[in-house]
């Protein structure tokens, strides 16, 4: 390398090697791209666990300390909707993963039918959220916008065995509440995100994009995709399940 | 053993024709750049900006202290100027400092890459950086921050009527720049690494930088979603962290002492790195030990995310997890003492010269071991209860973050300048810049260590009169350390047009960087390098040098 390490010459424009256009210049090859993009989205994924663990750890300590108030919180959830919306995500990700593969199959038709069941079914889930905030709204579940404790003085008419809280542990609902909108309002903003990047993508690849052998971003998305649906796959057990029938 | 190597005649050498600077011309091609190099001389300038700002409340500070009682400026405006000092020192200068700028420009030509793995996001964390230090000067010109650097609820959440939201979503957006800086190098290093570069093929400078992205990687989005949920607590009122809806105030001080001891090792990982390339270079020597340099580093990055509650002695945590913590607090001192005695055995016999940079490292070791030290009385749980909150601890982690961090940030800016720019810093000025910040930085900071053992509590505008010699003390050094930080920044302007051209390798040094020409070319390298010579190898440069034609020019 040694007397090739010093440029003295400006004429020597050729490039190195022939690279097909989407690669970009300091790779060596294609390979190298992409395995170069999916550990940087690996590890992104990674700061993004780091990012809501600070929230579940939260969640952990208080869950601890304010066990009636967190159980009386979760029994005013909506378990339908976020039963359905649990459907929801899995099937958006099934949907996800057969635009990968559509991608991977060279198939621009299908690439543009699963992205864009993908992208209808983010709206139905960020929709039926968004009912489910109107209803905590309603009832007055809101920390500090909107909170009474109110509902949890007094025997929930759906859980007529429960005692109701005495009124200090029903302060500590707000803990639940906030957390709850914490948690899932992060988790939506991340779905608004990916929505967003989504609708980009399939701009992109009705122009032919991702279906020419270079479908790197693609697969990324997937696997930002799958992870916000995994994040929701614990909410949905913490926040709504654990402690149904307590 | 170490090898001489003479330095070459430089006399003739004359600036390469095409390189990164002179590739494209104008603003846009600057803002628009995905090169490295070119976003390193971003960050350069914007950082160096920004510590301006920070060391002008600094002297602000140093002055209002002159005197016992509060009279330069009211307390509360003397709130928000330690506040903002520290926001902006630790923030927008520290954290990114040698990083963003030295590792920025380094890292992909010391592992003989094009450029960094990503180079669109590494443009997008500079403008993430710009956009954070926007916010910070809003803040500032609003009126300002002062619930100290730390945030502390429920002072911040509920008590203060300042501009917390701003400054908090300025940390936030400044954050991911730190994040995708980070994530960018761990990806260079993992996979851009050219052929025969070896993990232990590596400088010094990339283990260490390693360590402090996965610190970044890790750490920084903890210190995004508390930030989040402070500003959520302050806006909408959640009670996460509110006492009065069942919040607890500690679970804060849990997480945001989570990033923000990391953090320091995010300080000051990058400087370590850059000590042991000045150190190898003006010794000729391999670095003594490399393995366990390198290894230290690594180990430095872990232990730093087990210690952090060592900030909460006093706040009320279980005796017997301040007992856990402090134990793990004294293990940190382990593998920096591991760096510090293996620069100090690769000194040992090795054919030292007196450059600048080396000064500056010669600083950094023993201002560190000095700051390090006294971080290990405040780790002990019966000294820290005496000293906490006292200037005892600003004397420590100034000793660490400025004597440490930015004598290796300095050390580094001269070492690499050459690199940078082609041509080479006045010597005598810039020895005595490095003399000057030496003494006043010792001048600034050791009479603190003394006052606050006697028990003069930091933050406050005001003090009993008989701690006024020791503050008048450190306020002279503060000036003496002002003209130390301000002659680099002459001088070195000076020197883009006026210095002496460098050559290829001014300091017949070993890395990939210096084998190239400098200024670099865009692309770094003509042809890929293979690299069949271990780091640190004066005798294959010697070898190299006996064989080779100087072709400068």
């Amino acid at each position: 390398m040694d007397s090739q390490a010093i440029a003295t010459l400006p004429e020597h424009d050729q490039p190195a090697h022939e690279h097909p256009e989407y690669v970009r210049h300091h790779f060596a090859n294609a390979e190298q791209q992409r395995e170069t993009a999916n550990f940087g989205m690996w590890l992104f994924l990674l700061t993004e666990i780091m990012f809501f663990s600070g929230m579940f750890a939260a969640y952990l300590i208080y869950r601890n300390w304010y066990y009636p108030a967190f159980v009386a919180g979760s029994h005013y959830m909506i378990i339908w909707a976020g039963t359905l919306n649990t459907a929801v995500l899995i099937c958006s990700s099934f949907t996800m993963a057969m635009g990968v593969y559509s991608a991977e199959m060279r198939n621009r038709k299908a690439l543009l039918r699963w992205l864009t069941l993908t992208l209808l079914l983010g709206f139905v889930f960020l929709g039926i959220k968004a009912y489910e905030w109107h209803a905590e709204w309603v009832e007055q579940h809101v920390p500090g916008l909107n909170f009474s404790i109110e509902d949890f003085t007094h025997i929930n008419p759906q859980y007529p065995d429960d005692r109701p809280l005495s009124p200090d542990m029903a302060e500590k609902t707000q803990v639940y509440f906030s957390l709850y909108f914490a948690m899932t309002g992060m988790h939506a903003l991340h779905m608004c995100i990916g929505c967003g990047i989504l609708i980009i993508l399939l701009f992109q690849a009705w122009g032919g994009a991702y279906t020419n052998g270079h479908m790197n971003t693609i697969e990324n998305f997937g696997l930002y995709w799958h992870f916000v649906d995994i994040v929701w796959i614990f909410l949905f057990p913490l926040l709504y399940l654990i402690s149904r029938h307590q | 053993m170490s090898t001489i190597v003479s330095l070459p005649d430089q006399s003739t050498a004359t600036l390469p024709k095409r390189t990164y600077i002179n590739n494209e011309y104008g603003l846009k091609s600057w803002l628009l750049t995905g090169d490295h190099k070119r976003i390193a001389i971003l960050y350069l300038i914007s950082i160096t900006f920004f510590f301006f700002i920070g060391g002008a409340m600094a002297g602000l500070i140093r002055l209002e202290l002159l005197t016992p009682q509060t009279d330069l400026v009211a307390a509360d405006t003397y709130n928000k100027l330690f506040t903002m000092h520290g926001i902006i020192m630790i923030f927008l200068f520290l954290v990114p400092s040698v990083p963003a700028t030295i590792g920025n420009f380094l890292i992909p030509i010391m592992v003989g890459a094009k450029d960094l793995a990503f180079p669109k996001i590494n443009l997008l964390s500079w403008y993430l950086y710009i956009v954070g230090g926007g916010l910070v000067l809003a803040a500032l010109i609003c009126g300002g921050v002062d619930t100290g650097w730390t945030f502390t609820t429920p002072l911040s959440t509920h008590y203060l009527n300042t501009h917390v939201i701003t400054a908090g979503m300025a940390i936030f957006v400044a954050g991911f720049s730190s994040i995708f800086t980070g994530l960018n190098f761990i990806v260079t290093i993992h996979r851009m690494r050219a052929p025969g570069m070896t993990w232990f093929r590596l400088p010094l400078f990339v283990w260490s930088h390693y360590a402090a992205s996965i610190l970044m990687v890790l750490g920084t989005p903890v210190l995004a979603i508390t930030l989040v949920l402070v500003i959520l607590e302050r806006t909408i009122g959640i009670g996460v962290f509110d006492p009065t809806k069942g919040g607890d105030p500690l679970l804060f001080q849990h997480l945001f002492w989570f990033y923000s001891h990391p953090a320091v090792y995010i300080m000051i990982l990058p400087g370590m790195g850059v000590i042991s390339e000045v150190i190898s270079t003006f010794s000729r020597k391999r670095v003594f030990g490399y393995t366990a340099v390198a290894f230290s580093s690594v180990a430095i990055a872990v232990f730093g995310f087990f210690v952090w509650a060592h900030h909460m002695f006093i706040m009320g945590v279980s005796n017997y997890s301040a007992l856990v913590f402090s134990l793990l607090t004294m293990l940190v001192a382990v593998p920096s003492a591991i760096k510090i005695f293996n620069w100090a055995a690769t000194l040992y016999k090795g054919s030292i010269t007196f450059e600048t940079p080396m000064l500056y490292a010669f600083g950094f070791m023993g201002l560190f071991t000095i700051g390090g030290l006294t971080g290990v009385f405040l780790g002990s749980l019966g000294m820290d209860i005496h000293l906490t909150e006292t200037y005892f601890v600003v004397a420590h982690f100034h000793f660490v973050m400025v004597g440490g961090m930015l004598m290796a940030f300095l050390a580094g800016v001269h070492f690499w300048w050459p690199k940078m720019t082609g041509r080479m810093y006045p010597e005598g000025l810039s020895k005595l810049a490095a003399g000057t910040t030496f003494i006043g930085f010792i001048l600034t900071f050791f009479p603190q260590f003394i006052v606050g053992y006697l028990g003069m509590p930091r933050r406050y505008a005001a003090y009993p009169p008989e701690f006024q010699v020791l503050n008048v003390l450190s306020t002279a050094g503060a000036s003496v350390l002002g003209i130390g930080y301000l002659l680099p920044i002459l001088y070195l302007t000076w020197s883009l047009k006026y210095g002496k051209i460098a050559g290829n390798n001014p300091w017949q040094a070993t890395g990939l960087e210096w084998q190239i020409q400098s200024p670099p070319l865009t692309e770094n390298f003509v042809e890929t390098p293979v690299v069949d010579y271990e780091a640190y190898d004066y005798e294959w440069l010697a070898n190299k040098t006996k064989h080779e034609v100087q072709t400068v020019g």
